[in-house]
This record gives C-alpha cells, sequence and structure tokens, in this order.
C-alpha cells in the first residue's frame, strides 16, 4: 500500500505476503507470481479490492502455452519484416503477460478496443494470428470482422481507440446491458504515451461522468516511443483515475495471473454497472516501439537487462515445473507447436495475394455510390489500357 | 525457382532508399538457418539485424562490411539445398539469379528512355511510366530496381538529354539529378524546402555549403541536421578503444570510415576548410577561482550541486559573449547572424564518439542551473542517451582538453559556429605573484575564432575577458554585471 495513499485501510496488510522482497519493491503494485515463480495467494489494490486466481493445472499449462505462442508469431512477424515481407510491425515482446492475462479475462460479450500491438489479445479473442499481418504487408486493412470477434480494429491514431470505446460502453447501458452477473462490458488498451493525449482524459472524463461499464487498460511498457515514462507523468498513472472520479489499480504487468485477476474483477464491477475503472499494467517493451525504431538511441542496456530478469514467460515455466504442474515434454510440445505455428504463419504470409487495385472501391458505402461507381469505371478503363495487363 | 536465392535489401523501415553493411554475421560457406541472424545493417532510422530469408549455404556475399547500398540490392546469395550436389557453372555465384537482379547499365539506360505514351488519362494519378510501371504519388512505389536507383544514380547528363520529356506526370523525373546543386541550378541558388530552410536558419546552418542528399540535390532535413550537429574539438577519440587494432601480413590495419567517425571527419574537413580558423593562447592564473569554487561548495545550498572548474569557464565565456556579442555569430555567406541566446557547447569523449551536445540558452541561466544543466549535460552524454535535438543549434563550444592532462590545443570550429575555447588543466606552476615567485594554480586558454567575422582585436578582447573572470571572479563580477 502507498504511503498517503487515502484508499489504504489495514486490510491491504494481510496481503503483503512473505517473501515479496527483491521483487518490484513497489507496495502498490498487485502481484501474484513473483519473478521467480513463487505464488502469491492474494494481493489488495489500492482501494482495498482483494485479488487472487484459482486455475486448474490445465488453465495454467494452457496460460504458458498462449504466452509460448504468441511470443513466437510476433517474433516470426519481426522477421518477415526485416526481410522485406511485411512494411512495418509493432512487436508485442515483453508484454505478452499483460495481453493474454487481461485477454484471456475477457467473456464472449465482451468488446475490446486495440491500438496496434495487442497481437496478444487479438489471439486470446480467437482471431487466426494472420490477420494483422495482412494490414502490416499492405494487402488488406485488417480482414477480420469486428462484431463476429468482439474485437475492434488495429486503431493507429494514439488514445483514438479509448473514445470509441467509451461511445461503445456508453451504447451497453442505453441497451440496458449491465447490472447483472452477465452483463456486458468493454475495455480498451492503450499505452503510456497515450495517456498524454486529449483523447485519452477526454474519454476518461466521459466514461466517468456516464458510469460507463469500461475497463481502461493501460500497458505502461515505460517509453512513448523514445520519450520514458517521467517525461510522461509526474504520479504514477493508476492515481490519475482518482482525478476523474474512478478506481485505479497498478498491477504486474509482466505477471500473466494478476493481469488476469485485476481485468477479470474490473470487467465485472463494469458488468454490474459499476463504472468504469484504470488499470496500469507495468511492463517493459523489451523490443523496439516499431521495426522502424531503434530503442538503443534512448535507452540503455542495463535496464533492459533489469527487465529481462522479470520475464513474463520465464516466471510461469519456473512455477509450472516448481509445482510440477508440467514436465519437460509439455514444454517441448509446447515449442514444438510455436515452431509449426510460425512456420505455417512465415508460408501463408508469402502466399498473401496482393488485391486487385480495382477493389478499394468495394468497402467505401455499404450499398455503394453513383460517384463511386463512375469512379470505379473510370480506373477499370486505365488499369486495362496496360498490354496483357490482367491486374 | 532456382535453389539459389539472392536476397535483396529490403526497406527496414517505411520509406528508406538506402542502408550501410555494419557486420556480416555469416560468410561465405556458412550453413545457416531459416531466421538466423545473417547481417547487421544500419539506416537512417536503425541499426538492424537480418534475419536469413531461407536455410541453406551462403553462396556469395555481394558488398563487404561498410558499404552502403541501396534498396532492392542483391545483398547475400543463398544455396537452398546445397545437399543437392555442385552447381552446374561457377557464374552462377557470381551473377546470382533472384527476384530482382542488378541491373545493368544498358537496361537502365533502356528504362530511361520513356516512351510517349499518351494513354494517361486527366485526373488521374498513376500515369503509365517507362518499362510499363505505374507511376505514383505515394508509397513504396513500384518495385523496380531501376526505379529505385535513379533518383540517386547521379544519372549522366547526355543520357538525360537524350531521354524526351514525358507527357504526363510519371514518377521518375527524367531531368538530370544535379547533386551539388551548383552546377544545373544557377538562378535559383540552392534547392532546399521551405521547413528546410527554417531550419536551417534556425541552427545556423549555411545551405549554400551543403551537398544536398534529396531528388535532385535537393538539401534534406537531415542534410542540416548533419551540419548543425557537427562535433568538434582537438580531442583525438582513440580509434576503437575497445579493440585491439588486429594487423594483417603487411602489419596494416584498414579501419572502415563510417558513423561518428565519418561525421565528424565531414565536419572537421568542411569547417576547416572553408573558416580561416585563428588560435590565441592566454596563460592564467586560476587559483582565486579554484578558492571561489571552494567556497561555492562550501554553502548549504551548493551542497548538493556538482561544481567543476567548467562551470567557471562557462560563466566567463558566457559574461565575455555578453560584452562581445559579435563572437556569438554564423556566418551566412552574403550576412553575418549575430544570436542574442548562446546554446553552449560542450565537447565530450563518449564511447561512441566524440558528441557536442549544448545548454540551450546558457545565457539565461543563474549559475546554479548553469551548473545543474552542464551536470545532466554530461551524465546524459555519458550514459548514451544525448537526444539530436540537444547536439543541433549549437553557438559556441568549450572543449575541456584539460581532463586529458594536456595543456592546450587549436580546437576546430564546429560547423556554423564562430568561436571555440580549449580548456586545458589546471596546473601547480611557479608563477609571479605579487612580485615573488609563487606556486600557483596555472591554466591555458585556447581560443579559435573564424577570421571572416572576428579580428584579431575582438578575439583577444574576448579572450583576455575569459582570462580576467578566471583570475579574478568576484571583481569581473562586480565590474561587469
Amino acid at each position: 500500500m502507498a504511503k498517503g495513499d487515502p484508499g489504504g485501510t489495514t486490510r491491504s496488510r494481510r496481503a503483503a505476503p512473505r517473501s515479496r522482497k527483491g521483487t518490484a519493491g513497489d507496495p502498490a503494485l498487485v502481484q501474484l507470481l513473483t519473478p521467480d515463480g513463487e505464488r502469491i495467494d492474494s494481493a489488495t489494490g489500492p482501494d482495498g479490492t482483494e485479488y487472487r486466481v484459482d486455475f486448474t493445472d490445465e488453465e495454467y499449462r494452457g496460460l504458458y502455452r498462449d504466452l509460448v505462442l504468441v511470443r513466437k508469431l510476433d517474433a516470426e512477424a519481426t522477421a518477415l519484416q526485416r526481410q522485406g515481407e511485411l512494411g512495418l510491425w509493432a512487436s508485442l515482446l515483453g508484454q505478452e503477460a499483460a495481453q493474454v492475462g487481461s485477454g484471456r479475462a475477457l467473456r464472449a460479450q465482451d468488446m475490446a478496443f486495440p491500438t496496434y500491438r495487442e497481437h496478444g489479445v487479438l489471439y486470446c479473442r480467437g482471431i487466426d494470428p494472420i490477420m494483422p499481418l495482412g494490414l502490416f504487408r499492405g494487402v488488406d486493412q485488417g480482414g477480420w470482422d469486428p462484431n463476429e470477434f468482439k474485437f475492434n480494429m488495429y486503431t493507429i491514431v494514439i488514445g483514438a481507440q479509448t473514445l470509441h470505446a467509451t461511445g461503445y460502453a456508453m451504447g451497453i447501458t442505453i441497451d440496458g446491458k449491465t447490472g447483472t452477473d452477465d452483463g456486458e462490458a468493454a475495455i480498451a488498451y492503450f499505452g503510456d504515451g497515450a495517456t498524454s493525449q486529449g483523447d485519452v482524459n477526454e474519454a476518461f472524463v466521459w466514461a466517468s461522468v456516464f458510469n460507463a461499464p469500461l475497463v481502461f487498460f493501460c500497458q505502461n511498457n515505460q517509453y512513448a516511443i523514445s520519450e520514458p515514462l517521467e517525461r510522461q507523468t509526474r504520479v504514477p498513472l493508476y492515481q490519475r483515475a482518482a482525478g476523474f472520479g474512478f478506481p485505479g489499480v497498478r498491477v504486474d504487468g509482466n505477471d500473466v495471473l494478476a493481469s488476469y485477476a485485476v481485468t477479470r474483477t474490473a470487467l465485472d464491477n463494469a458488468r454490474l454497472g459499476q463504472g468504469p475503472s484504470l488499470i496500469e499494467a507495468y511492463t517493459y517493451r523489451m523490443g523496439a516501439h516499431t521495426t522502424s525504431d531503434d530503442p538503443t538511441r534512448y535507452r540503455i542496456a542495463s535496464e533492459v537487462e533489469a527487465w529481462q530478469a522479470k520475464d513474463p514467460i520465464a516466471r510461469v515455466k519456473a512455477f509450472l515445473e516448481k509445482q510440477q504442474i508440467a514436465d519437460a515434454g509439455f514444454f517441448a510440445e509446447v515449442d514444438e507447436q510455436a515452431r509449426r505455428e510460425s512456420v505455417h504463419l512465415r508460408e501463408r504470409v508469402l502466399e498473401m495475394p496482393n488485391p486487385e487495385p480495382v477493389t478499394m472501391f468495394d468497402h467505401v458505402y455499404p450499398n455503394g455510390s453513383p460517384l463511386l461507381d463512375e469512379q470505379r469505371a473510370q480506373f477499370s478503363r486505365y488499369m486495362e489500357s496496360f498490354e496483357g495487363s490482367a491486374h | 525457382m532456382s535453389r539459389i536465392k539472392t536476397f535483396n535489401l529490403p526497406d527496414l523501415g517505411e520509406g528508406l532508399t538506402e542502408g550501410e553493411i555494419l557486420a556480416w554475421l555469416v560468410k561465405v560457406g556458412d550453413t545457416i538457418e531459416l531466421n538466423q541472424p545473417i547481417v547487421e545493417v544500419e539506416t537512417a532510422k536503425a541499426a538492424v539485424e537480418i534475419p536469413a530469408k531461407w536455410a541453406g549455404q551462403v553462396q556469395a556475399i555481394h558488398h563487404p562490411e561498410g558499404s552502403t547500398v541501396e534498396v532492392g540490392t542483391p545483398i547475400i546469395a543463398i544455396d537452398t539445398d546445397p545437399g543437392a550436389g555442385p552447381l552446374e557453372t561457377p557464374s552462377t555465384t557470381a551473377t546470382p539469379s533472384g527476384d530482382l537482379p542488378t541491373p545493368s547499365a544498358a537496361s537502365l539506360a533502356a528504362v530511361e528512355v520513356a516512351p510517349a505514351e499518351g494513354m494517361v488519362e486527366p485526373g488521374l494519378i498513376g500515369g503509365a511510366a517507362p518499362g510499363g510501371r505505374t507511376a505514383v504519388l505515394v508509397g513504396y512505389g513500384p518495385r523496380t530496381t531501376a526505379a529505385k536507383r535513379r533518383p540517386r544514380k547521379g544519372a549522366v547528363p547526355a543520357q538525360a538529354v537524350a531521354a524526351p520529356a514525358p507527357a504526363a506526370p510519371t514518377a521518375p523525373p527524367v531531368v538530370a539529378p544535379a547533386r551539388n546543386g551548383q552546377a544545373a541550378l544557377t538562378g535559383g541558388g540552392v534547392l532546399a524546402k521551405p521547413p528546410v530552410r527554417k531550419l536551417a536558419k534556425d541552427l545556423g546552418v549555411d545551405l549554400g555549403t551543403l551537398t544536398g542528399s534529396g531528388p535532385l540535390g535537393s538539401i534534406t532535413r537531415e542534410d542540416v541536421q548533419r551540419a548543425a550537429n557537427g562535433a568538434t574539438t582537438v580531442v583525438a577519440e582513440p580509434i576503437a578503444a575497445t579493440t585491439a587494432p588486429s594487423f594483417g601480413a603487411d602489419r596494416e590495419q584498414r579501419i572502415p570510415v563510417k558513423g561518428v567517425r565519418k561525421l565528424t571527419a565531414e565536419n572537421m574537413s568542411r569547417s576547416a576548410f572553408t573558416a580561416p580558423h585563428v588560435t590565441e593562447f592566454l596563460t592564467v592564473d586560476v587559483t582565486r577561482a579554484m578558492k571561489a569554487l571552494d567556497r561555492l561548495r562550501g554553502r548549504r545550498e551548493w551542497r548538493d550541486v556538482r561544481v567543476s572548474p567548467l562551470l567557471l569557464v562557462a560563466k566567463a565565456v558566457l559574461l565575455a559573449v555578453q560584452r562581445h556579442p559579435m563572437v556569438n555569430s554564423t556566418w551566412a555567406g552574403d550576412e553575418i547572424v549575430v544570436k542574442e541566446y548562446v546554446n553552449l557547447g560542450i565537447a565530450a569523449a563518449t564511447e561512441r564518439g566524440l558528441i557536442v551536445p549544448n545548454v540551450k540558452d546558457a545565457g539565461r541561466l543563474s549559475l546554479r542551473e548553469l551548473a545543474d544543466a552542464l551536470t545532466d549535460l554530461v551524465q546524459t552524454a555519458k550514459s548514451g542517451r544525448t537526444s539530436p535535438a540537444a547536439m543541433s543549434g549549437g553557438t559556441l563550444t568549450i572543449t575541456n582538453v584539460g581532463v586529458f592532462g594536456v595543456d592546450t590545443g587549436t580546437p576546430i570550429l564546429p560547423p556554423g559556429e564562430s568561436a571555440i575555447l580549449a580548456f586545458g588543466a589546471v596546473r601547480e606552476m611557479p608563477w609571479v605573484h605579487k612580485g615573488k615567485v609563487k606556486v600557483r594554480q596555472v591554466t591555458t586558454l585556447g581560443l579559435s575564432f573564424d577570421h571572416r567575422i572576428i579580428d584579431g582585436e575582438l578575439g583577444s578582447k574576448f579572450l583576455r575577458d575569459v582570462g580576467d573572470f578566471l583570475t579574478d571572479p568576484e571583481a569581473a563580477l562586480l565590474a561587469w554585471t
């Protein structure tokens, strides 16, 4: 419990478990699995909320599998960009736990609004991981149906999706779909840099005063491209929520269990009609901002090494081994699956067809328009003017 | 598809045209796996490792380390089925087949001769361009090596003259790119976009002295920034200090010139051979100044501040600039730009080489603020986190060669600046003080200045004032401020 935190109660003492020393060193950080793979039974948030998870062995193994697959597919996408097969890629390396934890906490009816880095959440929503690669290869606009998968399109404009999510969540309330255990909620993903955007602050205001069933999920990966966190804020980001009138909590974003527990609780509060909340998933972007970025120009190696020791996957593996929930055969099998799926991903990316240029007119209006038809016809004539051109 | 696959340098960062091969991580004959890092390439945006696109055996490496390669150019050939026996002809290695073979000069010329196609409909962005390509306004452009190479080819004028003008907006300009501006562009002066001109003005960079790297030899933002960032001093950084030189049989080592070394070399040559340098020296007794520093350190409110002799030198320079503003100026061809603000550069030897970050508007800072700013600047430089912004826009520079234990030097001006002060080691020396030979703390100042702007008189007065301040700071403060 942070000193001077008005929400602090004596309840928090119960949750300050033994052996917390030498971890994040931040008593406000909700953590259920230490970097060494030690399980903590429960942890308490700044407002006294108690967080715990109770997974079966199979579920623990499932989370591990998710984390490994998501990392491997991401690495393959990065390689494909370096080989000239993608125009750009925004790697999630280091943020797997925040994404898989929160992604798995979503229920089927919950709607997610991603940035352009939420490949892990996308995976958890059951969307074919090839989809974002089409976007970054420049052959389609994303390709999945946001309504079918309850996962909006990637949003490149920083923070814009928080407003979309707020509007969507306000709609949930208007539709009367909150107030029960099976109500609906929305979740908006964004980064620490986005908290400096007007859009995000406007979304905070609107979500707050309209009591929107929305979870603001901020992955604080410490850098807004090259600007470090201290250039974004003077207070821990989760504390900003108090100023807008809703609860905020900081969770160890490299701890998949805590990320799951905190998100599930926030979503349940939202679906019950208790309004928005802010989760600050404290994590680290191990790679570059995107493949066009060179992080060695603005951060030092020792910092990266310090975060390496908090790796989200290593701690789950250590836990599974210590608790004898998984054996070497399981780990080998997961690695083999990841390898297979990444090869499959690569093969499919290389075969992605270039879209017919004329298809750019297809999805402008749901029912077309005369002007558009004219343009399409003109463009088709032009394309046909090339000798032997079928494209 | 042949079993030999050729990998062309991809556009690694959204619209780049070239990259520099920093290091090959594999060599010919190596067996490599899919996605194994094979080469480190530095582009304008980042230094990255490229993973192998295919597994196999390295058949040929087309460019040595240190070379700059156009996007789309073959860099490595990989035999994807080395177990299948020897290759049919050895020439396959020399001219590997692949997706995009290197275009010959003849094929380039053929492409550049644009037939009048006349198929362009009005109002359309893309016209049919030479060679069956489509002209585009934005984006990655058509995948034709020739088209990408042309703007940088410095094409032979005769060839361009022979080419008929295109009827419509085709993508590649048919005009010969004039790399240096002067030859082809007499009337209009140098080519640069307005924001670039503004930047150059702000940073005090004379566009006329630059060689443009943009299309048609135009000057780009990067060209200006590179010129403005120009690092300079007499401080000779050790070449590859961390790695011992490895000599070949001829007992010579060849080190490719690149990165910070290349930049420093370009800036120094340009400055040394455009600005007529004059260097003057002054040896002063700084005993009183050192004592003043000690007293400062003893004050409660200065307890946590890092106080170094450099701080007093900086203060001396700033006060002297107030008395002689002309020293803080830039030679801009037909005019002299005198600046009211002083962005005080401090030359720093770092792991990545010599850099010169500056304290912005240092003249406005109190001594305390100046101390904090210098500490911050030095720490940032040491940790390798100095931003390009911190290195641009310097107006006057101090190089603290004293930290290397030498007395003085003849520093070379950073491009765009008119004065640079070398601050030597402070030593205990026999010195005539009040009529007697005493042991005093003595240092030597070396001031280089641009004689186009600053004459001997002004330079001497400026240096004298800096020396006066360091001899007796309290009196100088009382007298001048």
